[in-house]
This record gives structure tokens, C-alpha cells and sequence, in this order.
């Protein structure tokens, strides 16, 4: 038994003329949590319905615990999805809908109906058995498609976008339980997003995936504090990339020195100033045309638009990347 | 009957509905004029007793219903039932395969097909049904085909039987089924079967778990558009039966026009009423459907 559960090897696939997946390849451990990090059409989407078995790929192969499931239907493999509109089926109730895959498996009536209501509890929904799922909300929604696919006990869970239909103080709260949840059960989770803060609070590992292709796999930190390309840096770190006479670097927004402290060297003058998120953001252009933001803490700074100054930052702020042109 | 195959009246529609009532008013009162006013005076009408020459007189009796009860009327309620128990048998068998994999066409390949079942609705039934004359009948298309490359000496009787009458009815009502059904399987969240299929069910499955329920529906609409009609079309068993078979149909039509017994073709009518919804309501309460697709 090897310590990777999932193993895909080389996956291509297109749809018509377009190249969704470009050739990737990927492991997954025993009770990671890895999320695949993306702006929409990046492959992500494709990526698990190939795991799940809804997509074949034209080219590689799908390993699960050492077995190739690369042409397996989705009913034959020990993974499951979490859909991205839910899914439910309208035609039963809650304790139905979640009993459902044991019902396929000819679990008798009482055994999958108290495991419904296990199941239930586990996603703190007790009492909701006979209710519809036209009459619950889209949080309430969303644990009864996790329960319904975490009854059948697969070995990988994946998520498509889970969270995305919820507002963000809900989207907050349900981060903490899927991790709590991922915990409790030590379920492989392959959980899909665009969002980066979502990915960097639950993850063990990220890929960031950008047309087809992974631009880098890593724990948070990694990600966050060591971007591989500079389209890594500007998407998960939201990082100016500085393009150099002696390279190309991602400088993070906080880094940036400005004005009066030490270490400016550049010479920019400041284009917009604006307030965001307890952060002030100060947009300058240096002389050949390039943007920088410069983010500090506080509402308050003596600069103002249209007004000459200068910015720099410490060598150790300043990491090299790849650049792919974003 | 009216006929809109976009939709079910949803219960948030229901509700919209019940605030703007006045709006209403006028489909309550077509409704009452239409629709409730003759079918209590239908039922008036059975109770009554004929008139010597024409029409009725308001005198109450049982008569008429006595008379249903007759073998030979009872065995044309018996064939009816059975004629049109075939023909939406034949009609679900091959409709909802039709219509489900209609809807499951690309775009433009399902605009065809769709036109292709719209077609028949332009032309008058009748011309229709006499277009099937000239193909069976013994000095017909068929037979001249069939005799010229040397398959039969003879040619066949076709025409003029049962099994015309019930291929008669199959013809003119199966484009309703496959609409009914079409209209249900084209709304369908395909993401369903998806998740039947990943939480462990085969291709089969999925089907009857999760695609049947969601068009019944539309095969309950379409089983009501074909049951019914197949127990009334007099003229199919007329122009394809020759006078052979008998539907309670034609009895209505006979006694009204030939027979002029108002009374015991509105007895007729009012069983047949009965007998039909007798039968929807047991489809209802085994397949589970409370609601009419496309059918409002």
C-alpha cells in the first residue's frame, strides 16, 4: 500500500478544438485535503469528473490505490462528488436523498435509515429527515449533498466549487466544518475553487491550475510565500510582479516600501489611492510603465494621486519567479 | 383542453395567482359557460327520458343507465376499454423512448424532429386516416408493392379489422405522447443522473430512480392525452374498422344523430366520463403524480 491514494498520470482531454487539460499529473495522499486553485475554464472542473469517472480522459490514466480506474463508470469507483448546484434529488426527502447510495447497495430499510440519521447529525442537521429539499436553505442544502455522499464511505470526496452559491459569512463558517468534518473522518478530499483564501484556510496542499496545465503544487506556504510563476504570485498572493534588468520578481503588496522609508529607490508617481478591507491601497507607476500597489494598514498617508515619489523593497521581499506573463 | 407544453403550474405560481384573482375572472366564468354548465346538463340529460320523435322530455328516469347494462353495450364498453388500454400501451412503449431521445438530440438535429412530429397536426385527421385508406386497401400502395416484388400472390385484406382500428388510434395519438414526454425529459436536470451515477448506480438505476420519476409527469400527460381520446374517436373506428368495430364511441355518435336517443347517449357520455377518470386516478395513485406536465 503505497502512500498515494490518487494518481493521475498524464491526463489529457479536449473538447472539440479546445484543450482543457494539457497533459497533468498528480498525486493525492491518504487523508489529504488538496484543493485545485483556479480561475473558471482552467481544467479544474474537468480534472475531478475525470476522477470521478463522468469524463474520460482521451490520454492517461487514473490510478485509485494502485488500480487503474481510468475506464470504470462512476457507479464502479469508491470516490464520490460533492456537485456544484447540490444535485439533490428533487423527487425525495432528506433522509432518502442521503440513503440513496446505500439503498443501491440493497441496505435494508430500518439499517439505511438510521444511518441517514447518523449521517444527519454528523452534518448537524438532526430532525430534518422528512423535510424536501425545496424547503431548505442553500447552507442547509449544501451538508445534506455532503452527507448523501459521504453515507456511501468513498475513498476520495470530491468537491466541485461547495461553497460558492453560499454569502461569505456563511461561506466562513462551513470552511471550518468541511475541515472539521475532513478531520474527524480522515477522508482524501479533492475540494475545487477560485476563491484563494478559501483554498489557503482548508488546504494541505494547493494546485494552482491555469490553462490546462498546473503551475505549482504546494502546501499553503509554499504557495503563498514562494510562487513558482508570477501567475501564482499574482493570483493566490495577489503580488505585484516586478519585471527587472535582472529578472522577474513577485513583491508582495505589504513589502512594498514607499515615500519616505528606507530603501526607495524607484522613481513612480502615485495614481490612485483607495481603501479596502481595513487596507489602504496605493497605486503607483514607475517610469517605464509598470503598475505597483502598495498596501499598508490604516486609512491615513500624507501621499496623494498625481504626486512624485519613490518605492523599493528588501532583496529577501523580492522573489524570483516564472514569468507567464501575467 | 388547452395545451402548453412549457410548463407545470408551480406552487409559487399557484400562490402569485391567488393575489391577482381578478385577473382570473374571465377563465372562471369561460370555464363555468363552457365546461361546468354542459357537463351538469349532460348529466340532467340522462335522467330524462326520450322524446317520441326528437329531443326529450323532463321526466325523470333510470332508463337509460338500465340499458347500458345490456351485454351488447357492456361488451362495447369492454372493447373500448381494451382498444384504448392497447393503443397507450403502444403508445408509452414506443412515445417515450421517442421523445426522450428527441430531447436528448443536439439542437438542431432536435428542431427536425420535432417538425417532423408538428407536421401530421397540419392536416385534418380525417385526410389523414383516408391517406392510410389508400395504402392498405386491397388494390392499395402496400399490396402493389408487396405483390410486384413477388412476396404474396394475392393481395391481403388489411383494412376493415381490429388491429387496423387500434393502428389507426396508435397513429393519431402517439404525437401527443411523444410531446408530453419530450416536454418533461428536456427540463431535465441531467446533473441528477450524474449523481445517481457517482453515488453507485448503473446506467438502469439511475434510470428508474431518478429520469422516471422526474418525466412522469410528462407520461402521465401523455397517457391522459391517449387514454382518453382512444375510448372517443369514433371516425377511426369508422373509416379503418368499416362497421365492424364498435366503440362507445360511435354508440354515442349513432344514437345521436341515427338512433336521436339524447337521453341515453348522454348516459353513455356520463359513464364513459366516469370510467376514464376511474382509470387516471388509479394511474395517478400508482405512479405517484400529482402534477399534469404541459397540460393545463
Amino acid at each position: 500500500m503505497s502512500e498515494d491514494l490518487l494518481v493521475l498520470q498524464h491526463i489529457r482531454k479536449s473538447f472539440g478544438s479546445d484543450d482543457v487539460l494539457k497533459g497533468i499529473d498528480f498525486s493525492v495522499r491518504r487523508g489529504e485535503f488538496v484543493t485545485l486553485l483556479g480561475s473558471s475554464g482552467c481544467g479544474k472542473t474537468t480534472t475531478i469528473r475525470i476522477i470521478a469517472g463522468l469524463e474520460e480522459p482521451d490520454e492517461g490514466r487514473v490510478l485509485l490505490d494502485g488500480k487503474d480506474i481510468t475506464k470504470l463508470p462512476p457507479n464502479a469507483r469508491s470516490v464520490n462528488t460533492v456537485f456544484q448546484n447540490y444535485a439533490l434529488f428533487p423527487n425525495m426527502n432528506v433522509e432518502d436523498n442521503i440513503a440513496y447510495a446505500l439503498r443501491l447497495r440493497k441496505v435494508r430499510k430500518p439499517e439505511r435509515l438510521k444511518k441517514a440519521s447518523e449521517m444527519l447529525e454528523l452534518v448537524q442537521l438532526a430532525g430534518f429527515e422528512k423535510r424536501m429539499p425545496d424547503e431548505l436553505s442553500g447552507g442547509q442544502r449544501q451538508r445534506i449533498a455532503i452527507a448523501r455522499s459521504l453515507v456511501a464511505e468513498p475513498q476520495v470526496l470530491l468537491l466541485d466549487e461547495p461553497l460558492g452559491a453560499l454569502d461569505l459569512k456563511l461561506r466562513r463558517q462551513m470552511q471550518l466544518e468541511l475541515k472539521r468534518l475532513q478531520k474527524k473522518l480522515g477522508t482524501t478530499f479533492i475540494y475545487i475553487t477560485h476563491d484563494q483564501e478559501e483554498a489557503i484556510n482548508m488546504s494541505d496542499r494547493i494546485a494552482v491550475m491555469n490553462n490546462g496545465v498546473f503551475e505549482q503544487i504546494g502546501t499553503p506556504d509554499e504557495i503563498y510565500y514562494h510562487p513558482r510563476t508570477s501567475y501564482v504570485a499574482n493570483f493566490v498572493g495577489n503580488a505585484n510582479i516586478y519585471r527587472g534588468n535582472d529578472g522577474v520578481f513577485a513583491v508582495r503588496t505589504e513589502k512594498v516600501k514607499i515615500g519616505d522609508e528606507p530603501g526607495c529607490v524607484i522613481p513612480a508617481v502615485v495614481k490612485e489611492k483607495s481603501f479596502a478591507g481595513g487596507q489602504l491601497r496605493i497605486l503607483v507607476a514607475l517610469e517605464d510603465g509598470q503598475e505597483l500597489t502598495v498596501s499598508r494598514f490604516g486609512i491615513n498617508s500624507e501621499l496623494v494621486p498625481g504626486q512624485k515619489t519613490k518605492v523599493g523593497w528588501s532583496a529577501e521581499d523580492a522573489v524570483p519567479v516564472i514569468d507567464d506573463g501575467v | 383542453m388547452s395545451m402548453d407544453f412549457s410548463g407545470t403550474v408551480s406552487k409559487g405560481r399557484k400562490r402569485k395567482r391567488g393575489r391577482s384573482w381578478t385577473l382570473l375572472v374571465p377563465i372562471y366564468i369561460f370555464t363555468l359557460l363552457f365546461v361546468f354548465l354542459p357537463l351538469i346538463y349532460m348529466v340532467y340529460l340522462s335522467f330524462m327520458t326520450k322524446a317520441e320523435v326528437w329531443g326529450f322530455e323532463n321526466r325523470f328516469t333510470l332508463e337509460n343507465y338500465k340499458k347500458i347494462l345490456d351485454p351488447l353495450y357492456l361488451r362495447t364498453f369492454l372493447n373500448s376499454l381494451k382498444l384504448a388500454l392497447i393503443s397507450t400501451l403502444v403508445n408509452t412503449a414506443v412515445g417515450y423512448p421517442y421523445g426522450y431521445f428527441m430531447a436528448k438530440l443536439e439542437k438542431k438535429k432536435r428542431d427536425i424532429m420535432l417538425l417532423l412530429v408538428m407536421i401530421p397536426f397540419w392536416t385534418s385527421e380525417l385526410i389523414r386516416l383516408n391517406g392510410w385508406i389508400i395504402v392498405f386497401r386491397s388494390k392499395g400502395v402496400l399490396n402493389l408493392i408487396l405483390e410486384k416484388a413477388g412476396l404474396i400472390d394475392k393481395p391481403l385484406k388489411l383494412l376493415y379489422n381490429y388491429q387496423m382500428v387500434v393502428f389507426g388510434m396508435i397513429y393519431a395519438l402517439l404525437p401527443f405522447m411523444i410531446l408530453c414526454v419530450y416536454s418533461s425529459v428536456e427540463k431535465m436536470d441531467w446533473k441528477l443522473v450524474e449523481a445517481a451515477r457517482d453515488l453507485g448506480g448503473n446506467a438502469a438505476q439511475a434510470f428508474l430512480t431518478v429520469t422516471l420519476p422526474m418525466t412522469m409527469p410528462g407520461l402521465l400527460s401523455g397517457v391522459v392525452l391517449t387514454f382518453i381520446p382512444s375510448m372517443g374517436l369514433f371516425f377511426v373506428a369508422d373509416l379503418l374498422g368499416g362497421n365492424k368495430i364498435v366503440l362507445v364511441g360511435n354508440v354515442i355518435q349513432q344514437q345521436l344523430t341515427k338512433g336521436r336517443n339524447l337521453p341515453f347517449a348522454a348516459a353513455l357520455s356520463v359513464v364513459l366520463m366516469i370510467l376514464t377518470s376511474l382509470f387516471i386516478a388509479a394511474y395517478r395513485r400508482i405512479t405517484k403524480t400529482d402534477q399534469l406536465e404541459g397540460l393545463i
